[in-house]
This record gives structure tokens, sequence and C-alpha cells, in this order.
């Protein structure tokens, strides 16, 4: 497939000749990432799930490139991970510069001994391309293209969508409706909702070029370089030899101006130099911003993604944080489904995160106020850090040019069951599974493919042997733990953690009881 | 003792946006006039002269050496 130009094929269905309106268990309007994401993890659930999209194509540009650790964890539990990193570019070596110089220079490599690295690069698209792909193979997901969402009425017990298709209009109603439909999000405004928070005076150009040139793959971020003076650039490698390079504008810059070929060549020919050969690929001018609704779920209507908050792109927090709240609220949805579960364990999907989106705005916010200095004073502290950094260990701290993405922990969610024993690091309740190598019967494998897509029980008993007890069939298997399994969970004889099926951490206790255990799913389910 | 210039800090983000907050809405004046009250005070608070010159060194020479 090429994922660029494929276009997928609108088909009349059912639903739009019957009298009265189809109800459907769960509708997600948006087949970007997250609302594709969402529809594969209930979908491998045993959910039906209808996901309706305006458009008849996958992401139009290379947009997000930068795809986190966390992610790719992630997609290895939509069926996507090990091709995603294969496709995209890994990089660990990031370079800043200010002006003509090498401030210094980081390796983003982290501890070794985890499956995936901190990133890999990759345009959207390709994303885009292997979940619908993914979501393509599951029959119980129904896409339909080139359905538009033109009015929502949220009626308590539902969400009666009505929707424009080639043949006119139809409606539907649905027992769930999830609103993936992007940082415009037409549902947002339907019930009258707005997202808020701070727009940045400022213009972005970026261009992604395709060029063979020999630079390494690594991240370059130049503050103020001679080739664009007094604005940021960065430069970073995609797939197919494509390039993103980013061009801080100012806010006065004519947006549709600026994209045209004749501005963006000699800007790239400013860094690239004269006789570099290039094709530009995509080019698009942004003005970024970082807000978010005040509620992330409405009744039985819940906004994921881009459409529930919004972050400057530095850091990447944008679709890596729509994934995380996919993987957030699937398993909350089936749980109540199935009738296990009811409010109180959906209301904690907008509690964690939107918690999250604020960890996320933070960062976001203060990376792209680093980068573009909003007044005289706070761009001569920049000046100032940037210019002890070549020196002064210290100031490199200081010096932003977007920090990584990394998974939110619910460390205050109410999911949680405390801890009543002393540990000394370890895995908190509320974070994320941290990965680490394991073998099962000889073979070297990840501590992450052992968990399953439900709660499950994980027993340290000796001699480096682990038990992983599924909760809902009661089926174990034991592998064996390496060194780093046992110092990144600090486990000894009897140390039981208890996983959320979004493999965050629900509790842990130095010894394992079946009913503390029981009481803890319950609490993890909101009961 | 010698000045530290290893990373020393918990939270450099949020020291950063403290610092930049801390002059919201000050002309570039009063600006001026802050930083050099919090150079008192940190001075102050280090104690150590030996300490202080070697601050007052690198800042000054990073600063010569930047408009070089
Ligand atoms: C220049 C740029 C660089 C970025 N870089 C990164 C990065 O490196 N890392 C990162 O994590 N993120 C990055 N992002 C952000 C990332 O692209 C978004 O966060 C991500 O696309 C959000 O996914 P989504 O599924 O929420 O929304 P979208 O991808 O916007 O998908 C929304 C979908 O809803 C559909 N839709 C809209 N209205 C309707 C309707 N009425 N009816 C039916 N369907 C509808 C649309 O057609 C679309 O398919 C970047 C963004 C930009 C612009």
């Amino acid at each position: 497939m090429n994922y660029q130009t494929h276009e997928f094929t609108y088909q009349r269905c059912p639903d739009q000749t019957v009298s009265s309106p189809a109800r459907h268990p769960v509708v997600i309007v948006g087949a970007g990432p997250v609302g594709l994401a969402l529809a594969i993890d209930l979908a491998q659930r045993g959910q039906k799930v209808v996901v309706l999209d305006d458009d008849f194509r996958l992401s139009s540009g290379s947009r997000a490139i930068c795809f986190a650790k966390r992610t790719l964890e992630i997609f290895d539990t939509l069926g996507i991970g090990d091709q995603t990193v294969a496709k995209g570019v890994s990089w660990n070596v990031g370079k800043v510069f200010h002006r003509d110089a090498l401030v210094y220079q980081f390796n983003l490599l982290p501890e070794p001994a985890h499956k995936h690295p901190a990133f890999i690069n990759l345009q959207q698209y390709y994303a885009e391309g292997f979940l619908a792909e993914r979501a393509a193979q599951l029959p119980n997901i129904e896409l339909r293209w080139k359905n538009r969402v033109v009015a929502v009425d949220n009626i308590g017990s539902g969400t009666t969508l009505t929707i424009d298709t080639p043949d006119g209009e139809y409606a539907i109603i649905a027992d769930y409706c999830v609103a993936c439909d992007g940082s415009r999000s037409p549902i947002r405004k339907l019930i009258g909702e707005e997202s808020k928070g701070q727009v940045f005076k400022d213009r972005f150009l970026i261009a992604d070029v395709k060029m063979t040139a020999p630079f390494p793959t690594e991240r370059w971020f130049w503050f103020d370089p001679p080739f664009h003076p007094n604005q940021s650039v960065l430069l970073h490698k995609q797939p197919d030899d494509v390039w993103r390079i980013d061009f801080q504008l100012g806010w006065d810059a004519d947006p549709e101006e600026e994209k045209k070929p004749e501005r963006v060549i000699p800007r790239v020919q400013a860094l690239l130099g004269k006789d570099v050969e290039f094709k530009l690929e995509w080019v698009s001018v942004y003005t970024f911003a970082c807000t978010r609704m005040p509620k992330f779920r409405h009744g039985r209507l819940f906004f994921c993604g881009d459409s529930a908050h919004l972050v400057s792109p530095f850091g990447a927090r944008g679709a890596n944080s729509g994934i995380q709240d996919s993987n957030n609220l699937g398993w909350k949805l089936d749980a109540v489904l199935r009738g296990i579960a009811s409010n109180p364990l959906l209301e904690s999907y907008a509690t964690e995160r939107e918690f999250a989106a604020d960890e996320n705005i933070l960062n976001s916010t203060r990376s792209t106020d680093f980068i573009t200095p909003k007044s005289e004073i706070s761009r001569l502290f920049r000046d100032a850090a940037l210019s002890l950094a070549k020196d002064h260990a210290f100031a490199r701290r200081i010096v932003n040019s977007g920090r990584l993405s990394l998974p939110s922990s619910y460390l205050n969610s109410s999911l949680n069951t405390l801890d009543e024993a002393a540990f000394d690091g370890g895995v908190k309740p509320g974070a994320p599974a941290l990965d680490a190598p394991i073998s099962r019967d000889g073979v070297n494998s990840w501590f992450m493919s052992e968990l399953p897509s439900s709660f499950a029980c994980v027993v340290y008993k000796e001699n480096n042997t682990v038990e992983v007890t599924r909760m809902d069939t009661g089926a174990s298997q034991n592998f064996v733990a390496s060194t780093e399994w046992i110092s990144r969970y600090d486990a000894a004889p009897g140390t039981t953690y208890l996983f959320r099926p979004d493999h965050h951490v629900a509790a842990r206790w130095r010894a394992r009881d079946a009913s503390k255990i029981s009481n803890a799913v319950r609490r993890a389910l909101g009961q | 003792m010698l000045l530290n210039t290893e990373p020393n800090m918990q939270d450099f983000d949020a020291f950063y946006e403290a610092l930049i907050e801390s002059h919201r809405d000050l002309t570039t004046a009063q600006s001026h006039e802050m930083n050099a009250k919090l150079v008192l005070l940190l001075a102050n608070h280090i104690g150590e002269l030996d300490v202080v010159r070697d601050a007052l060194r690198r800042a000054r020479e990073t600063t010569l050496a930047a408009q070089a």
C-alpha cells in the first residue's frame, strides 16, 4: 500500500436504509491514530466497534514523526509494534547548536535492556497505515469512510449522531461514543464545549525534504544560527531519506506566502548548502497552542487525543499522549460493556488522562517558552544558559529544546491501592510497567510480552522464577527473571505486583495474599 | 571549596520556569535591578568568597568569549 496516496472506499451500509436509527455499543468518530488504536484495542477485547471518518485517506503530510517507547509498547499489544520499529529510524544522539557553535550533544540511549528504543522517527501516515491495516483484519471493526458527523445529541443514555455521506444523511445511536476527531473536533463544538489554554504568538514552517545527503541520523537543534538568524531550526531524519526541518518564523510571518516553494527552497538551501540536491515533500506553516477541554468525559461521550488536548510539538507529546488516552479508555469501556464496572471506572479515564494532559502541557509549554522567549529578559537568560552550557554541565540541564515524552504515572489515582510495605524504588502504583529481559523455556524474551490484556498478578518466587497469573481465567505461567527485572521491580521472594489491563501497576505487596489481591482488583475497577 | 558546576538541582525546568515567571511584567530596568539583588542574595547565601570569585570569573569569561 502507498500510505501517502491510498484511497479507502466509501460503502453504503444497511444503517442508511432503516427507518429508525440503528443502535451500536461503541461508535468512534475519527480514524486518526487515536481512533484507530482505540478501535483495535476494543475489538481485540471482543467488542464490536463502528468507526466513522469524514475523509478517505491517511494523514496528509508526515505530521507526527517521533513515536516514543511507551507508544511502541502499546503498539505491540495492538499487533503492529515490530512492524513500526522495523520501518522507523532509531536515533539516540541529539546536538544543540548556538549561533555557529556546537554547545553540547546528548545521548538519549536510555538504560539498556529494554525491548524498544526511547524513540523512533516515522511519518504519521505509516503509523496510521499500519493501524488501518490491522483494523481491517478485525471483523469486530466496521470502518465507514466518508461518513461525516454533522449533528450530535448527547441524550444521557447514549449519543445520537447524524452522519452525512455521499448518499445523504442518516442517524445512529451509540451507547458509548468516543470523539477522536482531532484538534478542531466538530463534536466538541457541537456540544458547546471549548478547548482552552495558551496560543503561542509564533509561526513555524515545517518542511519535509527528500535528499540523499550524508547527514548523520541525529537530531540537530539550532538556536539563532547564522543561516536563520534570531530564530530556531530543527533537523530530524525520517525513513525513505526524508528529513524534517522546522524553521521558527516569528509571529509576523505570512503563512500563505511562507508555504510557497520560492520562499521555502532558499531557507532549506541556506541550511544544507547550495549544492545539496533535495525535493520538497510536504510544507506547512503552524502556530502552536497548548489547550485542553475542562472535562474529557460528558456522560457516555468521551474525548480522546487531540480533540481533548493539544500540545506544541516540542517533545512529541501529541500522538504519543493520544495513544495513551486510547490505552487508558479501552479496557475501562470493555469492563463497563461486560457489566463488571460502571460510572466510577469511566470517570477515572477522565481524571487520569486530564492529569496526564496537564503534565504534557506543562512540559511542552516550558520547552516552547525556552525556544521562543517572550521578553527581552527571558531571551537574555536563555542565551546566558546556552553560553554557559558549553563548559558547565549544570547549564546543559537548563537548555530545553524539547523534553523526551514519557508516559504519565497516575500516582494519585483512586484506582491505586497504597503501598503497605516498604519498597526501595521499584514501580509505584499508578506507574506503567517497566520492561526488562526475561527468559521462558530457555528462550530470551521481554517482560512486556508476558503481560496479558487482562488484570495480571505477577509474583516473584525464588530462584529467579516469576509467576504471571491472568486474573480473568486464572491461567498462569512462569518465566525466569533477569537481574534487571529484579532490580527494576525491587523484587524479593514473595514480592507481588498487580497490573491493570493497560499495564499500569494497581498495587504491590511483599507477600501474596489472595484477599488483598481481589480487593485491589475491585478497587482498580472502581467498585 | 570549588564552585559546583555539575547539575545540583532536582528539577531544572521548574527552576527555569520560576525564574522567568519572577520577571513577568517588569520593565527591563526593573529586571536589571532584580537580577542585581538576586546576585547579592545568592552570593551571601554561598558565603565563601573563593566560590563567589570563581563564579564571577566564569560568568565574565564566558561573556567576553561570546563577544569575541
Ligand atoms: C507539524 C506537526 C508535527 C507533529 N509532531 C508530532 C510528533 O513528533 N509526535 C507526536 O506524538 N505528535 C506529533 N504531532 C501531533 C499529532 O499529529 C497529533 O497529535 C495526532 O495526529 C492526533 O491524533 P488524533 O487521532 O487525535 O487526531 P487526528 O489525527 O487529527 O485525526 C482526527 C480524525 O477525525 C476525522 N474527523 C474530523 N472531523 C470529523 C467528523 N465530523 N466526522 C468524522 N470524522 C471526522 C479526521 O478526518 C481525522 O481522520 C504533530 C503535529 C503536527 C501538526
